[in-house]
């Protein structure tokens, strides 16, 4: 009895596609409503990410980035479920989500600040409801149910999405995130990135699950899993979600793809924990490749088209890597001073030995 | 005798008590076939297998729980936090729940657990990974904690932490995991906790360190001597608790202290080594005992560690504040 009320579940956690790797349309009816310009947008921001990834991993290496968590093959998962979102909805990210925060947004500037290590990226400019890209896996997410219930209760027709990967999905704070969030019926969705890698954890090492999605059945919410490589599929189920969030049922969408890269620029090496076949095999599922061939054979997308997004792309990388180096070096005396509304006595003390110590 | 920088003598201390017990399990995020994001477990997953040295799933708060109820069923976890910024996940594990739990059974339960995890500043991490948080444990009943200097020290004390029955959290600074080797034998030894070790000996000033700072201290001791001042520098080694009796018998001699640590200054380690002092020696001192501390900030971003992290400068300010006082 119990075994199959499991299997049956589990059974039912097929992955949505919409594109499949040919750029062919499997999936009418589920196509979702875009215009030719928003399709074109889609491709202008995976490719423009792409570049953009490519620039900050050799900007790394030569030491002018700081932290940096490579996000090519992960575009049309991040890219695709932003694109469903209202300028005023919330984003709580991880480390990785910076192109959602970007697309939102945030300037590249300032994510180049944050990679730095700077105070300033963390900045968020007037309006903007983003938070600051989160370290602390799973922290996100809890936090994700009380801005959606802070939205509910001031009557806005807006939702929080946040996202983590297939390890944040082992950590309390995921399943809290789901469950409270379900509780109080709040505008919520919550994004499982499943990479199939955290660090060099492999996913099925981290739950006897089938699926993440599945786990929104405990919860009592809106589960679907989701070709993370199609970008259409992911905008349709955000879409989807964000309509369902705002009528009371909060949804966890797993997107499945794969990060190209090593974890971080510091120091991962994947060689150690996945094949070069499995690499292939991803790379088979590209989700800029099949999109294009989808646009191309649409006559919406060409050679042109896709060389002016790359320069536009490089022009703007240059420019906002020169305002970055342009930014004032970070004082002690600037992070006393953001600590508290009121400086209390210790901190008062301090703020004038180091203005001194400064000075000098 | 080897060369091993301390990383190394981290990993031989490991492979020798899962050598020596077959009850020491070692297991964290990316330790088993990654080896540890810092190498910390390389090659002890193929020598020992996978049910000795192995990956969890991404949750600290249930690495700390499992180690529980492994150390229940008479097991001795070596569990990682890979950073020590994360050990806010699993506080109620490590302080609420494996230190009490001797006193709890009255007796009864011990909790043999060695949490190993990497801190410190200077390598440029993200937010919350280099934290110096040693504070919040040493103020917690029934912990131990470690914190080596060198990798001779790393080797023995780490013996001596997974042989205990009691938990300790042992520290391991990232910015000496490599930053120099040291004769360290081959063979298993131990070295004593609660024990602090004078790194330098001197007469006119005690510098009381641990971790990094215990090479700020040295560095900034080499370059008073140029200037006719010799300092001590007493290495803690175990934090909580302090051994105050090595202290007491550097500080009769010198007659000043300064204590070093690169943790903010509020409720920190170094206000408890100075106040041991006062409680005990007053009468002995020629000056107070001066701290070297962080400001009282969250740790700074990336890029203002430089500015920010305690150095030989302070460090030699503070020695000629009490030498002139
Ligand atoms: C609480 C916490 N534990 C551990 C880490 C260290 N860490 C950073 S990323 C990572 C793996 C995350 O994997 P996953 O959730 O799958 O996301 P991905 O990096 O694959 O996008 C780990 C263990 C952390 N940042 N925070
Ligand atoms: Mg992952």
């Amino acid at each position: 009895m119990a075994e199959k009320t499991l299997k049956n579940i589990e059974e039912q956690f097929e992955m949505f596609q919409i594109l499949n790797e040919e750029g062919k349309i499997v999936n009418k009816d589920a196509l979702p409503d875009l215009s030719d310009e928003e399709l074109q947008e889609l491709m202008r921001r995976m490719v423009y990410t792409r570049i953009w990834d490519q620039r900050a991993i050799s900007l790394n290496r030569q030491g002018r980035l700081g932290f940096y968590a490579p996000v090519a093959g992960q575009e049309a998962s991040m890219l695709g479920s932003q694109f469903s979102l209202d300028k005023e909805d919330w984003i709580l990210p991880g480390y990785r989500d910076i192109p959602q925060m970007v697309w939102h947004g945030m300037s590249l500037h300032q994510a180049f600040l944050f990679s730095r290590g700077h105070f300033k990226g963390g900045q968020m400019a007037e309006g903007l409801n983003l938070v600051m890209p989160q370290i602390i896996i799973g922290a996100q997410i809890i936090q994700t149910a009380g801005v959606a219930l802070g939205l509910k209760r001031r009557g806005k027709d807006n939702v929080a999405i946040t996202y983590t990967g297939d390890g944040g999905a082992s950590q309390g704070d995921f399943y809290e995130g789901m469950n409270f969030a379900g509780a109080y019926k709040a505008p919520a969705i919550f994004v499982v990135q499943n990479n199939y890698f955290a660090i060099s954890v492999p996913v099925e090492e981290q739950s006897a699950a089938k699926t993440i999605a599945q786990k929104a059945v405990a919860a009592g919410i809106n589960g679907i899993q989701v070709d993370g490589m199609d970008v259409l599929a992911v905008y349709a189920a955000t879409k989807e979600a964000r309509k369902n969030a705002l009528e009371g049922t909060p949804t966890l969408i797993e997107t499945l793809t794969y990060r190209y890269g090593p974890h971080t620029m510091a120091g991962d090496d994947p060689t150690r924990y996945r094949t070069s076949e499995l690499d292939s095999e991803w790379e088979k599922k590209d989700p800029i490749v099949r999109f294009r061939k989808y646009l191309e054979s649409k006559k919406l997308w060409s050679e042109e088209e896709e060389n002016k997004v790359v320069e536009k792309a490089k022009e703007e990388i240059k420019a906002a890597i020169k305002e970055t180096d342009e930014v004032a070096p970070q004082k002690v005396t600037d992070l006393i001073g953001n600590m508290f509304e009121e400086l209390p006595v210790n901190l008062q003390q301090q703020m004038d030995e180091y203005k001194e110590k400064e000075s000098k | 005798m080897a060369q091993m920088t301390m990383i190394q003598a981290i990993t031989d201390a490991m492979r020798t008590e899962l050598k020596n017990d077959e009850n020491v399990l070692v297991f964290g995020e990316d330790v088993g076939k990654n080896g540890g994001v810092f190498r910390a477990t390389e090659g002890l997953q193929d020598e020992f297998g996978e049910e000795r040295v192995f990956d969890t799933p991404l949750a600290e708060s249930g690495i700390g729980g499992l180690s529980i109820g492994l150390g229940l069923t008479g097991f001795r976890p070596v569990m990682e936090i890979q950073f020590f910024g994360f050990v806010f996940e699993t506080m109620d594990a490590v302080v609420g729940q494996m230190a009490r739990m001797r006193y709890r059974s009255g007796g009864h339960y011990n909790m043999p657990v060695t949490i190993r995890s990497p801190f410190g500043g200077g390598v440029k991490t993200p937010e919350l990974h280099a934290d110096s948080l040693e504070g919040l444990i040493a103020q917690s009943p029934g912990v131990r904690v470690v914190i080596p200097s060198t990798p001779y020290d790393a080797k023995g004390l780490l013996i001596s932490s997974i042989r205990n029955n009691d938990p300790v959290v042992f520290l391991e600074h990232m910015k000496l995991y490599r930053s120099f080797r040291e004769e360290v034998p081959e063979e298993e030894y131990t070295i004593d906790l609660d024990k602090a070790d004078v790194k330098r000996e001197g007469k006119d000033v005690t510098l009381i360190a641990y971790g990094a700072m215990v090479h700020t201290s040295l560095k900034a001791a080499e370059e008073l001597s140029e200037e006719g001042i010799e300092a001590e520098v007493i290495d803690l080694r175990t934090i909580s608790p302090i051994d105050i009796e090595t202290i007491l018998e550097s500080v009769k001699k010198t007659n000043r202290a300064v204590v070093v640590q690169e943790a903010q200054k509020m409720a920190g380690i170094a206000a408890s080594v100075a106040a041991a002092i006062t409680d005990e020696a007053i009468l002995h001192l020629e000056a107070p005992v001066l701290r070297v501390t962080a400001p009282d900030t969250v740790f700074p971003f990336a890029a203002a560690e430089d500015v920010w992290l305690p150095n030989e400068t302070d460090v030699k300010e503070r020695v000629k504040a009490v030498i002139n006082f």
